[in-house]
């Protein structure tokens, strides 16, 4: 079963909790927005890029990947973070495409600074990446020479962080977080409704009148 | 939107117009066209429906689509009255038809009878412009009942010790309990206090045309796909247009109130959608815009008669600004508490609703809670332990273990009234159609942040209790931004004293009403909405009462 269809399924499917006079009021326009949230997600790993080159994707493809790193799970990369933030500078962020292109050749000049002959971050090895952007952080080790501070470049990676995060995390209908990887990690079920029991503590609760005995018990 | 509706002509005087469609506006234009009246109900934002509503967090998060929009319409701040305030987003509040109960997490405790009279019990308190109310929690009683079941709230009467009397059980039975609320129970009992099942505006049984709950997960911050959550929208909108009488206009921004030479008001004057103006007719306004929009109106409708603001001559309009105070102590549990799954909140405690101001040195009181109200994107800014690097392999680590483990308790307290706590006009910043923009003046009474310390020391207790793993609160701060907008056109007897009376009328325009969070006179404990809506219930009895005898004219 193709498992982004997690709305569908609940429209089509998951109509327990669903009061039947409810259903047959709103049925038209929920299958018609489950549609169209459908083929958004269809579209969400686009052939092509929208927004970046294919050499800025790399590069931002490279910085996702040290921001949310695959390790024995998947992280930014599998999720397709890349093309979330792509497709996002073109639609709902593209108050955010400046920051992008300016901040990304600031973000490079520190590499060149740091790590005299290299241009670009996806070059470096993963730990030399990681000493890149330490440099964004507030409290770390000094970094192994000076670089001039470039304001753009600290804004630049505040955004990136935050679009990486909402690329893994996303309700995968609607554009990120591809085949759900991101909540796989984060242990959320890929689910449109939920019944009780919800998780380890309520599993055994024996009822609010017979929980109000016990502790009266006690 | 429903066919039944009438198209009214501007010009044609129908008998209220309704300005705003939120907790009170919506239930205004329920009582007001049920009972046979002409009714147009002007809403700034959008008519969206449960199929618009869907769980992308970027359109909640990042377009603002249920809410006011930080750019069209910006917002000031300063501590105080001699600062000069900088432009900063201060406030967020439903901006869509339905209004902020549309994405509100639907927490729906009653005000206790201490809400009506503490300044009679507790005496002046410094520094706090506390009064009591020309009404008692005894007057309100029935409306609450009345919302409980005409909106539909779910909860167990008799479950806490510490409730107010009432007349009716709940309709409808709780919720299920989450594992945060069997923790919170568990430790609570421990330590000698009395949790109880939440009540919640959300359907725990379906009603007619609205599913119950079916436990998303995305609950507080968006709208209910199923119409489970008992927003204006869901419970009363819906039944305003089914009368035939009532017409809901979107996207119709209000920016005045027309007066004619003797003072009485002749219609709302408003923005449509491509900002041409319109001036609707009607013989009686009623203003249920929340306690920043509705004292920003009676101010950018000032005139010869009123320079001060329409309705002000107390000068209190926007005075008096009550956020409620409060904050979250969160913990994360060995176990999986899956708390991610279903609606925010399942217990609550009233324990330390009225304390002893002599004993603990400060004037208030607050309640506690178990929720959790983070979505994936908001758990990763907001719910890992703070310290943990904001990127790679231990943020990574942090966000999977902990996303599926964490819970919070939610202190929520009184705001005591301060009058230079207020909205008004920024005399710099414009919004999107060139009108003055809001500005917020706000410090939080000290012994608010007392409160909120006392409150985080009690979270603090109830996750050592329950054997949290970890554990942590940031120190009470001055608040700057607010979602519970309250006080801000006080009801009272007095007219030099109060905006309104206890029907809801302005003291100085006979035939102006006012009815939202700005009527509130004290803050409560937090959980205003419930207020609001038995308020709207009774300005509605009041205000029918008025037309059928013939009292809204000059």
């Amino acid at each position: 079963m193709d498992s982004s269809l997690t709305r569908r399924r609940f429209l089509a499917h998951g109509t327990s909790g669903l009061s039947a006079v409810w259903l047959s009021a709103h049925w038209p326009a929920l299958l018609a927005a489950a549609d169209h949230a459908h083929r958004a997600a269809e579209a969400s790993i686009p052939p092509k890029f929208e927004f970046f080159t294919q050499e800025e994707a790399n590069e931002i493809d490279a910085i996702t990947a040290r921001i949310i790193p695959t390790d024995d799970t998947p992280g930014a990369r599998e999720a397709g973070v890349v093309y979330f933030i792509d497709r996002g500078l073109a639609t709902f962020a593209t108050d955010d495409q400046k920051t992008y292109r300016e901040g990304l050749p600031e973000l490079q000049a520190r590499v060149a600074e740091l790590f005299p002959g290299v241009s670009k971050f996806f070059a470096l090895t993963a730990q030399q990446q990681d000493e890149i952007l330490q440099t964004f952080d507030e409290q770390t080790a000094r970094p192994r020479r000076s670089f001039r501070a470039r304001p753009g470049a600290q804004n630049f990676f505040d955004t990136l962080q935050q679009h990486t995060i909402a690329g893994f995390l996303i309700d995968p209908e609607y554009g990120g977080n591809h085949d759900g990887v991101g909540w796989k990690v984060i242990g959320r079920e890929r689910e449109h409704m939920f019944q009780p029991p919800f998780g380890y503590y309520d599993k055994d609760y024996p009822g609010w009148e017979a929980a109000a005995k016990e502790a009266e018990k006690k | 939107m429903s066919v039944d509706q009438p198209k009214y002509k501007t010009s044609d005087e129908v008998d209220f117009v309704i300005i705003g469609s939120g907790a009170a506006g919506g239930i205004l234009a329920k009582e007001l066209s049920t009972n046979g009246f002409r009714v147009v109900v002007l809403e700034q934002g959008p008519y969206l429906t449960e199929a618009d509503f869907t769980h992308n967090e970027i359109e909640i998060l990042v377009q603002d689509k249920l809410t006011n929009h930080p750019k069209l319409q910006p917002n000031t701040f300063r501590k105080t009255p001699d600062e000069k305030a900088k432009p900063q987003r201060a406030l967020v509040y439903g901006r869509c038809v339905g209004g902020t109960s549309v994405h509100f997490t639907a927490n729906f405790w009653r005000f206790h009878e201490i809400d009506f009279i503490e300044r009679s019990k507790v005496g002046a308190v410094p520094g706090a412009t506390l009064v009591d109310w020309p009404i008692t929690y005894a007057d309100l009683e029935p409306y609450y009942t009345k919302v409980e079941w005409e909106i539909g709230v779910s909860g167990l009467a008799g479950a806490s010790p510490f409730d107010p009397p009432r007349s009716k059980p709940y309709p409808m039975p709780p919720l299920p309990v989450k594992s945060s609320g069997v923790i919170f129970e568990r430790a609570a009992r421990k330590l000698g206090w009395h949790p109880f099942p939440a009540p919640m505006a959300i359907l725990s049984q379906p009603r007619p045309g609205r599913s119950a709950c079916v436990q998303c997960g995305f609950c507080l911050g968006f709208g209910c796909e199923v119409g489970a959550k008992s927003s204006s929208l869901a419970a009363a909108i819906r039944v305003a247009e089914r009368t035939g009488r009532c017409e809901i206009r979107p996207n119709s921004y209000v920016h005045k109130i027309q007066l004619d030479a003797n003072g009485r008001a002749i219609g709302a004057v408003y923005f449509d959608e491509k900002k041409n103006t319109h001036l609707q007719k009607a013989k009686a306004i009623v203003v249920c815009a929340n306690g920043a929009e509705t004292p920003r109106l009676l101010l950018l409708s000032a005139n010869k008669q009123f320079p001060n603001g329409v309705a002000n001559s107390s000068g209190l309009v926007g005075k008096n600004l009550m956020f409620n105070s409060g904050g979250t102590v969160t913990g994360v549990y060995e176990h999986q508490l899956n708390d991610y799954k279903g609606y925010c909140v399942s217990r609550v405690l009233h324990d330390f609703y009225e304390l002893d101001a002599q004993k603990v040195g400060f004037c208030g009181g607050g309640g506690l809670d178990a929720r959790y109200d983070f979505t994936p994107i908001t758990f990763a800014f907001g719910g890992i332990p703070p310290g943990t690097p904001r990127w790679g392999k231990e943020f990574k680590a942090a966000l999977a273990h902990n996303f599926t483990r964490t819970m919070e308790i939610f202190c929520h307290g009184t705001s005591l009234p301060v009058e230079n706590n207020s909205f008004s006009l920024d005399p710099d910043l414009k919004d999107a159609w060139g009108l003055p923009a809001l500005r917020l003046t706000y410090k939080d009474h000290p012994d608010d942040l007392k409160l909120s310390a006392w409150l985080f020391e009690r979270a603090h207790a109830i996750h050592e209790a329950a054997g949290a793993v970890k554990k942590w609160s940031f120190p009470p701060q001055e608040q700057q931004f607010g979602v519970h907008l309250l006080g801000t056109c006080r009801m009272g007897n007095d007219p030099k004293t109060s905006v309104i009376n206890p029907d809801h009328r302005t003291h100085d325009v006979k035939n102006l009403f006012l009815c939202d969070g700005s009527s509130l006179v004290t803050s409560g404990r937090g959980q205003p909405t419930m207020t609001i809506m038995a308020l709207a219930f009774r300005a509605a009895d009041r205000i029918t009462a008025l037309a059928k005898r013939g009292e809204l004219g000059a």
